[in-house]
């Protein structure tokens, strides 16, 4: 139950991190990084993964 | 003709400010008009006051103040079919290519290291990559921590527009005075060419449904920005067989809802960039299709034809870059603003800038004199000031105007490579410089060698430094009165 970042293909930008509404994506050293433990794939709170629906890059944002 | 009484250049090169305020104030007044306002005609005074230091808003004033951009707000809530976001790279300029994404502190030394450097400083943008209303917290933190150190600096900021309605009165707050908004389109199913997506109300909506909803907002953050009295630039990107007709309705438009300048620009679409459009092969427009555009829309919101582009990271006047000069790696950690030099600075441009309005209307006198129903078009080469002071194998680009008895207008420019690098110049680059300057009569420079002022007279361009240091008005206005009046060449000829 948790998505992951293909940090390849991440520009960085930043978006997922502030549209996670559960603080699970941070900029660890050289990448931004989604927390398994804090990752609710957004159930509950929205429709879509705002991670997933943000992010410019396709299948960046991924089920993990 | 009147000479040079003070020079900006030594201002703006002088690293000393001892030196600086001497050279500020031994320049005496020698105009008889002094203090009048610079104020071109038919314009609303509390707008002038808006936009006079500002390069991007003001033609007159690109001559005399410098803008810099800081990347701090990476990430966008839609995407564009001419962006590539994946792309960086530090060869490439191109809008919104940026080489160094910055957090607010980082830009804010930044902006004070500029500052203390270059004393043109008016104006402080964020815009892009990424979109400054949607990764608001980085923008507006940004903005307040500058604006606490130098308070005189101007603010603004491009948006797309999707998430501006949500920020307007921070904006209007924070005395952010001007922003600029990309509107390619009025109607979605155009839009939906353009823009494949957005993420708004925490989700993806693609084509049509988006771009009816981008439209909207779009709409709605211009009007609120109009009601408050914040100016609002917009930026079109033209685009051949997608938008280029429907970009006069967009120009009604938004000319309804307040818009005070539109800024139309081609589209930049080279398979290299990886962009949507550059791998389907859409094509941008010539110079000449936009010019058609931009002719056609006269008359509607106000045009501007001095955009340059830039960089998202660009810094100094128009025209030119020194972003390089001022990465992160280059600025010390504990640095403080002197505002000494960017005071000494504006005294001198104050008392110029009155000068040179004198200068422009005699000059436009003049031409009205000749009775002549003739144009001539001329490449300045200039590095500001509002006066030909470049050397013509040292000019990046060329400022064009076009002088016929209705006056003197600016009608864009032209980017050329440098020709003489090291003192030497290059045969090819000149080849390739008088091809850029296809179209034109007349080249005004401050100097030019025999040989590529032969080389262009067997191209049909003449060339002269004979008004080296003059304004650029003055000039013309001889050169013009020289070809088609009455009156005897001017003695500097
Ligand atoms: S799926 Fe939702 S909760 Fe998980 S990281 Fe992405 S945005 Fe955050
Ligand atoms: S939204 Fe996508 S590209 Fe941007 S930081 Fe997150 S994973 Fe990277
Ligand atoms: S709004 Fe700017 S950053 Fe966002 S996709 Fe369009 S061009 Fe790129």
């Amino acid at each position: 139950m948790a998505f992951k970042i293909i940090a390849s293909q991440c520009t960085q930008c930043g978006a997922c991190e502030f549209e996670c509404p559960s603080s699970a994506i941070k900029f660890k050293g050289e990448a931004y990084v989604i927390d398994p433990e804090q990752c609710t794939e957004c159930k509950d709170a929205f429709d879509t993964q705002q991670c997933a629906s943000v992010c410019p890059v396709p299948k960046t944002c991924v089920p993990a | 003709m009147s000479l040079p009484t003070i020079s900006l250049d030594s201002l703006v090169s002088t690293k000393s400010y001892e030196q600086l305020l001497a050279t500020a104030k031994s320049g005496g007044c020698a105009s008889s008009s002094c203090g009048s306002s610079a104020k071109p005609d038919e314009m609303d005074s509390a707008v002038w006051e808006k936009i006079k230091d500002h390069p991007c808003y003001s033609e007159e004033a690109h001559h005399y103040f410098a803008r810099m951009h800081v990347a701090v707000a990476p990430a966008c809530n839609i995407q564009c079919n001419y962006c590539n976001r994946k792309y960086d790279c530090a060869n490439e300029s191109r809008p919104g290519v940026v080489s160094e994404k910055l957090t607010p502190d980082q830009a804010l030394r930044k902006v004070i290291a500029v500052a203390n450097e270059v004393p043109q400083l008016s104006v402080l943008g964020i815009a892009g990559p990424g979109d400054a209303c949607f990764d608001w917290k980085k923008t507006k933190a940004t903005f307040e921590r500058v604006a606490r150190e130098i308070p005189d600096i101007r603010l603004c900021l491009s948006t797309n527009g999707l998430a501006l309605p949500d920020h307007v009165d921070e904006l209007a707050d924070m005395n952010v005075d001007h922003v600029t908004i990309t509107i390619n389109m009025v109607d979605p199913a155009i839009g939906a060419k353009i823009h494949p997506w957005i993420f708004y109300n925490h989700r993806r909506h693609t084509g049509i449904d988006a771009a009816r909803i981008l439209h909207k907002r779009q709409m709605l953050g211009l009007e609120m920005l109009t009601a408050r009295g914040i100016l609002t630039k917009i930026n079109s990107v033209m685009i051949p067989s997608v938008n280029d007709e429907h970009l006069v309705e967009v120009n009604r438009w938004i000319k309804e809802r307040g818009a005070f300048l539109h800024n139309v620009m081609p589209l930049i679409s080279d398979p290299a960039h990886g962009t949507h459009f550059g791998l389907t092969g859409q094509r941008g427009p010539t110079a000449l299709e936009l010019k058609t555009l931009q002719d056609r829309l006269e008359g509607g919101a106000k045009l501007m034809r001095h955009c340059r582009q830039c960089r998202a990271d660009a810094v100094g006047l128009l025209g030119e870059d020194r972003g390089q000069e001022f990465t992160t790696d280059r600025i010390s950690d504990d640095i403080a603003y002197d505002a000494s030099k960017r005071e000494a600075y504006r005294e001198v441009v104050t008392r110029e800038r009155g000068d040179h309005v004198a200068a422009k209307s005699d000059a436009v006198g003049t031409l009205k004199a000749t009775g002549s129903g003739k144009s001539l078009v001329i490449a300045v080469a200039t590095r500001g000031g509002g006066r030909i002071n470049e050397h013509f194998g040292h000019s990046k680009e060329f400022q064009v105007y076009e002088a016929s008895q209705r006056g003197i207008s600016f009608i864009g420019h032209r980017n050329v490579e440098q020709y003489c690098l090291g003192g030497r110049g290059a045969d090819a680059a000149l080849d390739s410089v008088i091809t850029a300057l296809d179209g034109i009569d007349i080249v005004l420079c401050a100097k030019i060698g025999d040989c590529p002022k032969d080389r262009l007279a067997e191209a049909g361009i003449r060339a002269t430094d004979a008004y080296g240091y003059d304004y650029i008005e003055t000039a013309i206005s001889a050169l013009y009165a020289a070809e088609f009046g009455s009156e005897p060449l001017a003695a500097t000829a």
